[in-house]
């Protein structure tokens, strides 16, 4: 026998009952080529060259998922920020933008488009300011398209002018979607060092350092993770990190293999493989559980940044030489409506905002699908989009918010948005204001260890 | 194009027979077949060619799942290149 039972049987049970999946097939298309100074013409090219390159990518990603056995959740495209190519139009707002890329969505099957984006970390362009100002009618005008606002980074430092607007934006567009929770936020994303070549919603898009087209893969799998620490009770850190980098690569692995048949098949060179822990609202599917597993009574505890941390680099480690390029976010996500762990340490008055801040420090995103109460100021979503930025920046790591103001409810009270997008009571933000910071504007500078030159 | 079919559950008289006679009757040959006790579980892996196999492979999946769920066993059905991937550097 080519394998041993006891392969064959770890494989299986990883799929069957460790939810297992490749959680993504997305394709990065560049839209560069469609710019034209006439707005009709631009989103007619962007139209057709989205339906000519992804045509065909639900149909291929369904026939791979049949014929290997391994599911394969989601397919996603994703496009250059829509503020480079708008901008050379006269258009004062680009809700029919993202109009033309939902309708492109819809045709090609996939289940988000992401790239309704600006990268605004130094400063804010005519295009980009206009796209910023577009967001929140076209999230509420359209299902499936994506929005996110590179606002901070490393090298420059954090546009503070940016802060200052997006919670404004944040607001408005939960307001826009007030009769589903303000469903419209869990499509957009403010980030600091946004990465290219990510092909994770809602913050993906196709960076301008791509080439024309690329097909990226997002495995998960915290369940089998979970699994593998089953059993390993009282061992050293040692040895648990020992098994996740093990569990890691072969889950890394699979992935690969995947993306390369994909990408034979699609016609379309491989980007990256992306390995993230990526939680679903499913039983068994949860990071928080990994971290009970790990010794923690519940997900905030004290020691939970510690874990989340040790995770993190067991995951990227294992991870890293499985594939011939690992990119995007690559680590653990700690979205909280996503995770039924999560939603339970929440519950039980583990989890605080506070601490999830603390653990974006050492995750790799940051705070993700967190509901807070629809009356929050907007400076204070600015404040907390700054500390947020501010990690990353510091850290030269990725980090990001996409936080749901959940207009006309309140603490403890339970937000919904279905789907993977999963549900949680509402948390607590801080009461203090921070109008007057957060109204200075202007730019945090870069940190001094950016200047590597 | 080689597959690997797992089926685990109690043990009882005609599972092998089913699932080889579900091979059988779609030109899948049979390659290569053990069978452990794996946790208490009975547990047949078998290799087979689907090359020249007269149905889709999602077919395929339908029948054995039909077929294990009437012997009161788990069927599954992999491409082979998921197992070396994993298992194999």
């Amino acid at each position: 026998m080519l394998f041993t039972p006891f392969e064959v049987a770890e494989t299986v049970n990883m799929f069957k009952d460790q939810h297992l999946d490749i959680r993504t097939i997305t394709m990065g298309i560049s839209l560069l080529d469609c710019i034209s100074h006439d707005s009709k013409i631009t989103r007619d090219r962007i139209y057709d060259k989205i339906m000519l390159k992804a045509g065909n990518l639900v149909s291929t990603a369904e026939k791979i998922e049949a014929e290997y056995g391994v599911p394969i959740i989601n397919k996603r495209i994703s496009v250059t920020p829509i503020s480079l190519i708008a901008g050379a139009t006269d258009d004062k707002n680009y809700v029919d933008f993202a109009r033309t890329l939902d309708r492109a969505a819809k045709e090609t099957g996939v289940d988000f488009l992401g790239g309704f984006s600006a990268l605004v970390d130094k400063g804010i362009t005519k295009g980009e300011r206009i796209l910023m100002d577009s967001i929140p009618e076209a999230l509420a005008a359209t299902d499936r398209v994506c929005s996110s606002i590179n606002l901070g980074s490393t090298r420059y430092g954090i546009n503070m002018n940016a802060v200052r607007d997006m919670g404004h934006i944040i607001k408005k567009t939960a307001e826009l979607t007030k009769d589903s929770d303000g469903i419209g936020c869990a499509k957009l994303v403010v980030f600091c060092n946004a990465p290219g070549d990510n092909p994770f919603m809602a913050g993906a898009f196709h960076g301008v350092n791509e080439g024309d087209a690329v097909v990226s893969v997002g495995v998960s799998g915290p369940g089998v993770v979970k699994c593998a620490l089953e059993g390993s009770k009282g061992e050293p850190f040692d040895v648990i990190a020992d098994k996740i980098k093990k569990t890691s690569f072969k889950i890394t692995r699979l992935g690969h293999m995947v993306a390369t048949v994909a990408s034979e098949r699609l016609g379309v060179p491989f980007g990256i493989l992306d390995l993230s822990l990526a939680p679903t609202p499913a039983v068994g599917d949860s990071i928080a559980r990994i971290f009970q597993e790990m010794g923690l009574e519940q997900a905030g505890t004290h020691g939970t940044t510690a874990a989340l941390c040790m995770l993190n680099d067991a995951v990227k480690k294992g991870g890293i030489m499985a594939s011939t390029h690992v990119g995007g976010l690559s680590g653990a996500f700690i979205p909280v409506t996503e995770d039924e762990g999560m939603v339970e340490a929440l519950n039980t008055g583990s989890l605080t905002i506070d601490k999830l801040e603390a653990m974006t420090c050492v995750c790799s995103v940051g705070l993700d699908m967190v509901p807070v109460p629809g009356d929050t100021p907007a400076e204070t979503i600015s404040a907390i989009i700054a500390d947020e930025a501010a990690i990353g920046m510091a850290n030269s790591k990725t980090t990001a918010v996409r936080l749901i103001p959940v207009p006309g409810k309140t603490v403890g009270e339970w937000a919904e948005f279905g789907g993977l997008l999963g549900g949680s009571p509402i948390m607590a933000v801080h009461k203090h204001s921070s109008v007057d910071f957060v109204n200075r504007g202007g730019r945090i500078p870069a940190p001094v260890h950016s200047f590597k030159n | 194009m080689n597959s690997v079919v797992t089926v685990v559950g109690e043990d009882r008289v005609g599972i092998i027979s089913t699932i080889s006679n579900v091979m059988a009757d779609n030109m899948i040959n049979i390659l290569d077949i053990s069978q452990t006790i794996m946790k208490g579980y009975f547990t047949m892996i078998m290799v087979v060619d689907i090359s020249v196999c007269t149905k889709e492979i999602k077919e395929i999946r339908t029948i054995l799942d039909k077929a294990g769920e009437e012997l009161g066993v788990s069927v599954t059905i992999q491409h082979e290149q998921v197992f070396q991937a994993m298992h194999r550097i």
